[in-house]
């Protein structure tokens, strides 16, 4: 590193360590958000309302095309081999036979592969999508169990099957870390999330917790998982002259096409990443080596290809989420109120990559204490990088923290929900800041009596037949992110329709729906006026579906490009127009036209100004305003979950018979999709609860069941029916008054089962799954 | 002797190793019928064969030489909706979509099956004609993962449309 890397790296912590200083102390007026979002206010509208998903039908007919449905000319099929040791070097690749057999157009290696630069690893900068700081297939390293070391490229998916089939491999094996125990001897080291230490410590927990009179300290374990989108990760891939257009199952399409350029030494211009439908995402459906992969054996062969990774390549191929290893410990004062909180433990991830699962993140806004101690440390493992799964963090912190204080509650005698309000914090109990929207005490008394959580009895006191029934219940909590890098374009026509596009995705959360109607909302526009465009890296702006955040990136651009289109349209509109004279703050949209705020009959209509003008349209892109309302205020979604659970006397197999959630989310945009945002977040809950584990072999760092028969996920006979209600108030501080609703869902389910489970027999686990051996006792 | 995809004759594939699932989305593009496993645990490519349902990517497609398959393509013409497609989108019975050209053909299939007095793993009563409660309905459909979590909205879905003559 240069000096002069070294004095920009200081500059720049000097600007953030003194902006983290003083945009708490700014006045809310200065913050994004701190006058309210004027569509709060607006009760009338599209806001609110439940709207079928928009391609609805598309999807329903299977006519919305996913990224392995491009058809090219000319294209070839690709198959993956995979190394089957966890460190070492290729000794020997015979693909001889692989390259004679029939169809095959090219066998790729780390002997003929195009030289390619490595990807720019997720973090070290603002448009680095690369799963690890590895080459991909430039040497013979084996660095993980799994890890493709060939592409056969054929004309048909069969022959390339086949020939992948034929490939011979010897290897020279090297040491490698395989087994967590192995790791954690080998020494953790502190871990750190997004460039922030994972590391809270107030007051002297230890002692607190030692003088305490009352206490829980367990430890409590979670395991691998994968994300298990129905659709495989596919990409069908094309070099066109010498730009490259992958056609991917994304949710990160701008950072994918700015990481893929820089790989192959290419202007960002030069690549083209479109993803207009993903068959399920959940963190995984981001830059891995196959689309690397597809495009460097697209290049070789002078041929476009279509990867589609098998079930057994997801998993070979695309990281899950770690394990993790928590202590929770709690001291409490008879009447309930927390003296000590330590939520403490370990994690795994790879030498090649920084993704600590962070379990700690909900619980630094989650309770009041009187002294914390919240760390997180890390050990390397030999193995694939891990990545993001949905709710990273919360989803298995939140079954720690919360089973622990369902223990906590029960040694004390106190309901575990009062317990819970007991210790609800006034200001975020960590960071010191002021709650944007906190409404988590409304959302548990409206929960507990839909859920009729008064019935619920004394452990092993209820029994149906050979069922003995339980309930549990569980706090859940997922921050509210809006990530700096989102635009939107709005181009506006005579017709008086809109075009709106952002570099979004839609993954199935609904946001190409609830984007077209906060876009219809804010133009003063019928819903049908509206077309939306997104999924695509030729757009603008680069926004990442991750963190919950899409609804409010897209919802600040297209606020900075409705500001811009404004000031635009009064331009154009002139002396001659019923606006003359008024500046863009005077001015808003209403029914097909601008108006002004205080006078609405002074106003003239899209089409009026533009045909005056004599322009058939108008385009503006923006981009949102920095999100520093992040450090102004502690902004969070919250849950209240309520789970009732059977369990059967004699086999211990578990039903989850009845769930409620109980969601403070903002204001809710589209009830039917939302609705289906939260199930779909709690069912996952469920497996992470009853089912869901990556069996990882420690004695040589394989994945042991990589196929849908073996990894379970929740089927139909699973699943009860799900209520869900919400809170419905506006966070006065984000666009639209609402939050994100993608992770919130998953977060404290694990608990909320694990404590009805407890309930019903009296037998606590604390090592996820709970799978009916650990009942048998 | 061709097969017939949703009326309309198709050639068998030169190569025998070609899956009905691989012919249907390959070699006629007919991709609405999906490939999620491809090893028949998904459910994803579930196809109807003369009115059964069956999983297309453990079917190789010479086997299917003069039989009639409909897929998700064959339910409706142009704009026109199966009922239960629109019932799908009245539910919210899908988010990402990708499960549910399989779910809609397994659905038409059970209730054809139910209908028929094939008993499943929960039918307490087999002397007695199939009722579809809510419980048979999971247990029948339980072969078609969803991962994005709309079973609920897929299950109202059914119980609307091609179950409701049978619902209990």
């Amino acid at each position: 590193m240069s000096i002069l890397d070294t004095a920009r790296e200081a500059a720049q912590g000097l600007v953030q360590g003194a902006m983290a200083k003083l945009v708490p102390l700014a006045p809310d007026s200065w913050i994004p958000g701190g006058v309210p979002d004027p569509l709060i206010a607006r009760k009338h509208g599209l806001i609110g309302t439940s709207v079928s998903r928009l391609d609805g039908a598309l999807k329903v007919k299977g006519a919305a095309r996913f990224a392995a449905e491009f058809a090219l000319d000319d294209m070839v099929y690709a198959a993956l081999a995979f190394a089957t040791i966890p460190r070492g070097r290729i000794a020997t690749l015979d693909v001889a036979a692989a390259e004679a057999a029939s169809g095959v157009v090219v066998v790729m290696t780390h002997r003929n592969a195009p030289r390619m630069k490595q990807p720019a690893v997720f973090g070290s900068s603002p448009t680095a999508a690369g799963p690890a700081d590895l080459p991909i297939m430039q040497d013979d390293r084996i660095h993980w169990n799994g890890q493709p070391i060939a592409v056969v490229l054929a004309g048909t998916q069969e022959q390339a099957d086949h020939a992948v089939s034929l490939i011979v491999t010897t290897y020279d094996v090297e040491e490698s870390v395989t087994s967590f125990a192995a790791a954690k001897e080998k020494g953790a080291a502190p871990a750190s999330f997004m460039g922030q230490p994972l590391l809270n410590e107030i007051g002297d927990a230890d002692a607190m917790l030692a003088a305490a009179p009352h206490k829980v300290d367990q430890v409590y374990r979670t395991p691998r998982h994968n994300h298990n989108a129905i659709e495989p990760h596919a990409a069908t891939i094309a070099w066109v002259g010498g730009d490259l257009v992958v056609h991917d199952a994304s949710q990160l399409v701008s950072m994918e096409a700015a990481t893929i350029a820089g790989v192959f030494d290419l202007k960002v211009e030069q690549v083209r990443v479109t993803s207009p439908y993903v068959g399920g995402g959940f963190g995984g459906k981001c830059l891995w080596d196959h689309q690397i992969l597809g495009a460097a054996a697209a290049k070789l062969a002078g041929r476009p290809v279509r990867i589609v990774l098998t079930r057994e390549g997801v998993y070979r191929g695309v990281g899950g989420r770690t394990l993790t290893e928590q202590r929770v410990a709690i001291g409490a004062a008879a009447g309930g109120h927390f003296q000590a909180l330590i939520h403490a433990g370990t994690t795994a991830t790879t030498p090649h990559n920084n993704m600590p699962e962070p379990f700690i993140l909900g619980t630094r806004a989650g309770y009041a204490a009187d002294s914390f101690k919240l760390s997180v440390d890390v050990v390397r493992m030999n193995m694939l990088a891990n990545t993001f799964m949905r709710a990273p963090g919360e989803s298995v912190g939140t079954f720690a923290l919360e089973s622990a204080i369902d223990e906590l509650a029960a040694d004390l005698g106190i309901d575990p929900i009062e317990l819970r309000i007991r210790n609800e914090p006034e200001v975020d109990p960590t960071s010191g800041l002021p709650f944007s929207s906190r409404h988590i005490v409304e959302a548990w008394r409206a929960g507990a009596a839909k859920f009729g959580w008064d019935k619920r009895g004394l452990p092993g006191a209820r029994r149906e037949g050979e069922w003995l029934i339980g309930m549990g219940c569980a706090t859940g909590t997922y921050p509210y992110y809006r990530m700096p890098g989102a635009a939107a374009r709005i181009t506006l026509d005579r017709a008086g329709t809109a075009l709106v596009e952002v570099a979004a995705h839609e993954m199935g959360m609904g946001t190409s729906t609830t984007t077209t109607m906060v876009a219809a909302e804010r133009l003063g526009l019928p819903l049908e006026a509206v077309e939306v465009r997104y999924g695509d890296s030729i757009i603008p702006g680069a926004i990442l579906a991750g963190g919950s955040q899409q609804t409010a990136a897209i919802g600040a651009a297209v606020i900075a490009a409705h500001n811009a289109l404004v000031a635009e349209l009064l331009k154009l509109a002139g002396n001659d127009s019923p606006l003359a004279g008024l500046s863009p703050d005077e001015v808003g949209s209403e029914d097909g036209g601008l108006a002004k705020l205080d006078d609405p009959a002074r106003r003239e209509s899209y089409a009026s100004i533009l045909h005056r003008a004599q322009r058939d349209h108008v385009s503006v892109s923006a981009e949102g305003s920095p999100p520093l309302e992040l450090m102004h205020w502690s902004m969070h979604s919250h849950s209240a979950i309520f789970c009732e659970a059977r369990v059967n006397a004699v086999t211990r197999e578990v039903r989850v018979s009845r769930f409620l959630g109980s969601f403070d989310c903002g204001r809710i945009l589209n009830p039917k999709t939302a609705r289906s945002q939260f199930r779909g977040g709690m069912i996952m809950g469920l497996g992470l609860a009853l089912m869901e584990e990556t069996e990882f072999d420690e004695r040589n760092g394989r994945i042991m069941n990589p196929s849908l028969a073996e990894y379970h996920v929740p089927v139909h006979l699973d699943v009860p029916e799900i209520d869900v209600i919400w809170t419905d108030i506006a966070d006065p501080h984000t666009p639209m008054g609402a939050h994100g609703v993608g992770e919130i869902g998953i977060t404290g389910v694990a608990a909320a089962v694990a404590n009805a489970v407890y309930n019903a027999t009296g037998t606590r686990v604390r090592d996820l799954p709970i799978t009916l051996d650990k009942l048998l006792v | 002797m061709p097969i017939l995809v949703n009326g309309s004759a198709v050639a068998l594939p030169n190569d025998p190793r070609v899956s009905l699932l691989d012919l249907l989305r390959e070699g006629l593009h007919l991709s609405g019928t999906k490939k999620g496993c491809n090893q028949g645990a998904c459910g994803a490519c579930t196809v109807l064969v003369d009115g059964e349902r069956i999983l297309s990517c453990l079917a190789l497609a010479v086997q299917y030489e003069g039989r009639s398959v409909t897929t998700i393509e064959g339910l409706s013409d142009g704009d026109g909706l199966h009922p239960l497609q629109q019932a799908f989108i009245d539910h919210d019975g899908f988010q990402c979509g990708y499960c549910t050209p399989g779910q809609i053909c397994s659905a038409i299939g059970m209730a054809a099956e139910a209908k028929r007095g094939v008993p499943s793993h929960v039918s307490a009563d087999l002397s007695t004609d199939v009722r579809l409660t809510r419980e048979e309905l999971q247990e029948r459909m339980s072969g078609n993962l969803c991962r994005c979590g709309a079973h609920n909205g897929i299950i109202d879905a059914i119980r609307d449309t091609v179950a409701a003559e049978l619902a209990a």
